[in-house]
C-alpha cells in the first residue's frame, strides 16, 4: 500500500483562495466534494503540480513533492501522481493502445514491451477489442474507462480522478461507476476523486472531503457527515445528485 | 452587384482561359524538354530546399512566437509584425535587401567573403535564401496557429503520464499542429515556386544555376513567346496541384 499524502494547500486567485488541508490514508480513496468554484480542481491541480503552490507543501509516501517555504517543488511529470481529466483527454492522433503504452515509454520502457503491457492492462480491464481504435471511434464511457487504464498503468503512488463520470450520460453511470471501482481494486495507490455526485462517493470512497469557498467544511466518513452534518452545505451536497 | 461580382470573376478566370486558348498544345512536349526542362527542375529543387529551410526555420520560430504570450506587449507586437513584413514587402525590396546583407560588400556577406571566400548573390544557394525569405512568413503564421489550436488538456495528459517538454513537444503538441505544418509548408513551397523578383534581383538568371520558371518565362517572353507559355502552363499545372493538395485545410490554418 503506498500513497500517503499530506498536504497542505494555499492558491491565491484574487477573488478566490484555496486553503485546505488534504490526507489521503494509504490505499484509499477520498472523496473530495463541493459545489462548482469550491476549489475542488484547483486542490488537485496543486497537489499534481499543474498549479504552483503560493504557500504550503506537499508530501507523498514521506517525499515532499513540493515545500514554498523550502522552495522545493517536484515538475508534475515527475511526481509519481497519476491524474483522469474531466474529459478523458485521449491523445487522438495515436490509438488505444499507444495512448495507454505512453506512460510506459516515459518511463523507459521499450516500445515494443510497452505496447504488450499495454495489451495486457487493457484486457485486464475488459477493453482489449479496443485496442486498435482511435479515441473518435470510443463511447464517453469507453474513453473514461481506457483514460483510467492509462493513467494507472504508470503505477502511479496517487491517482487523482477529477470528476472522471461528469460527461457521461447518467444513465450510463451506475455501470461505469462499477466498472472503475474494479479498476481501482487491483490497485496499490491511494485515490482523490473530485465529483459532486453523493453516488460516486458511495461507490468508490472510503473518506469524503466536503470544500467550499476554498475551505474544508467537514471531513469523515459518508455516513459521519450525514448523521451530523458541520454545516447546511454539506447536508445539500449529500442530498444531491447529479 | 451582380455585375461587378462577374467582371470579378472574370478578371480572376479570364486570364486563366486566355493562357489555356493560346497555348500551343502542339509543340508542348519539344518545348517542355527544350527549355522548359531544366528550368522546370532548377525550380521543384529549389523550392523543395526553401520549403525544408522554412519547415526547418520556421517551425522553432513559430514555437517561441507561440509561447510568447509573457512577453511584453510591444515586443510581441514588433517581433510578430517583422516576422511579417516579407507578406507585403516587394519582393524587388527584398532582393535588394537580401543583396545589401549577404552580397559581396554587404553587412554578413562583406566578412563572409574575406575569412572564407563564400559568395552566396547569383549562385543556387541565392535562389533558395530568397525563396526561403519569402516564404518562411506563411508557414510560421500557420504553424503558430496550429501550435496554438492544439487544446491544453492534451499537454497536462502527457505531463501528467511523465513527459517533459521535449517529449510533450515531439510526441504531442507536433503531432497535434502537424496539418498546419503541412499546410504552411504548402503555402511556403507556392509562394517559393512562385517567386520572381526577389530571386532576379538577388540570385540573377543564369540559365541552370539561377534561371527559375517565372525568370525563364519572363525573358523568353521577348525572344520566346510560345516557351513563355508553356511554361506558364506547367506553373499553372503546379498552382493547381498545390490548391487541391491544401483544399479547405488552407483557411483553418491561416484564420488564427
Amino acid at each position: 500500500m503506498s500513497g500517503a499524502l499530506e498536504a497542505v494547500l494555499r492558491v491565491d486567485r484574487g477573488a478566490f483562495a484555496l486553503d485546505a488541508a488534504l490526507a489521503v490514508a494509504p490505499g484509499s480513496v477520498v472523496a473530495l466534494m463541493g459545489r462548482n468554484g469550491a476549489g475542488k480542481t484547483t486542490a488537485v491541480a496543486a497537489v499534481a503540480g499543474l498549479v504552483p503552490l503560493d504557500a504550503g507543501r506537499v508530501v507523498l509516501d514521506g517525499a515532499v513533492l513540493e515545500d514554498v517555504a523550502a522552495r522545493a517543488s517536484v515538475p508534475p511529470e515527475r511526481r509519481p501522481v497519476g491524474v483522469v481529466q474531466q474529459q478523458a483527454a485521449l491523445f487522438p492522433h495515436l490509438d488505444v493502445r499507444a495512448n495507454v503504452a505512453f506512460g510506459l515509454r516515459t518511463r523507459g520502457m521499450r516500445g515494443r514491451a510497452a505496447r504488450e503491457r499495454a495489451d495486457a492492462l487493457l484486457a485486464e480491464a475488459g477493453l482489449a477489442a479496443f485496442a486498435d481504435r482511435r479515441p473518435s471511434a470510443l463511447s464517453g464511457g469507453q474513453a473514461a474507462r481506457v483514460a483510467l487504464v492509462r493513467t494507472l498503468a504508470r503505477e502511479p503512488a496517487l491517482v487523482l480522478l477529477d470528476e472522471p463520470l461528469a460527461a457521461i450520460d447518467a444513465e450510463l453511470r451506475p455501470a461505469l461507476r462499477d466498472a472503475v471501482r474494479a479498476q481501482l481494486v487491483g490497485f496499490a495507490g491511494s485515490a482523490l476523486l473530485v465529483t459532486h455526485d453523493v453516488r460516486d462517493a458511495e461507490a468508490l470512497a472510503d473518506e469524503v472531503v466536503v470544500l467550499d469557498a476554498g475551505r474544508v467544511v467537514q471531513r469523515g466518513s459518508l455516513e459521519a457527515l450525514r448523521r451530523d452534518p458541520a454545516a447546511p452545505i454539506v447536508t445539500r451536497l449529500l442530498a444531491e445528485q447529479s | 452587384m451582380l455585375v461587378p461580382a462577374a467582371i470579378a470573376f472574370l478578371l480572376l478566370v479570364g486570364p486563366l482561359v486566355a493562357l489555356l486558348v493560346r497555348a500551343p498544345w502542339a509543340q508542348l512536349p519539344a518545348l517542355l524538354a527544350g527549355t522548359v526542362l531544366p528550368a522546370l527542375g532548377l525550380s521543384l529543387g529549389t523550392a523543395a530546399a526553401s520549403t525544408g529551410c522554412c519547415v526547418l526555420l520556421g517551425v522553432p520560430l513559430a514555437v517561441v512566437l507561440a509561447g510568447a504570450d509573457a512577453w511584453p506587449a510591444p515586443l510581441r507586437r514588433l517581433v510578430r509584425a517583422l516576422v511579417t513584413t516579407p507578406l507585403v514587402l516587394p519582393p524587388v525590396v527584398g532582393g535588394v535587401a537580401l543583396l545589401l546583407l549577404l552580397g559581396r560588400v554587404g553587412l554578413l556577406g562583406g566578412p563572409l567573403f574575406q575569412a572564407f571566400g563564400v559568395q552566396i548573390p547569383f549562385t543556387t544557394a541565392a535562389v533558395v535564401v530568397a525563396q526561403t525569405f519569402v516564404g518562411l512568413p506563411f508557414l510560421v503564421l500557420g504553424v503558430e496557429g496550429a501550435l496554438r489550436g492544439v487544446d491544453r488538456r492534451f499537454v497536462i495528459a502527457a505531463t501528467t503520464l511523465g513527459a517533459g517538454p521535449w517529449t510533450r513537444f515531439t510526441r504531442v503538441v507536433l503531432p497535434l499542429a502537424a496539418p498546419g505544418v503541412a499546410a504552411g509548408a504548402v503555402l511556403a513551397f507556392a509562394r517559393a515556386i512562385g517567386e520572381f523578383g526577389a530571386t532576379v534581383t538577388f540570385a540573377g538568371s543564369l540559365p541552370g544555376v539561377t534561371q527559375t520558371l517565372p525568370v525563364a518565362a519572363y525573358l523568353a517572353l521577348n525572344s520566346d513567346p510560345d516557351a513563355a507559355i508553356a511554361i506558364s502552363v506547367v506553373l499553372m499545372v503546379i498552382a493547381l496541384v498545390v490548391l487541391v493538395a491544401l483544399r479547405d485545410r488552407w483557411l483553418q490554418g491561416l484564420a488564427r
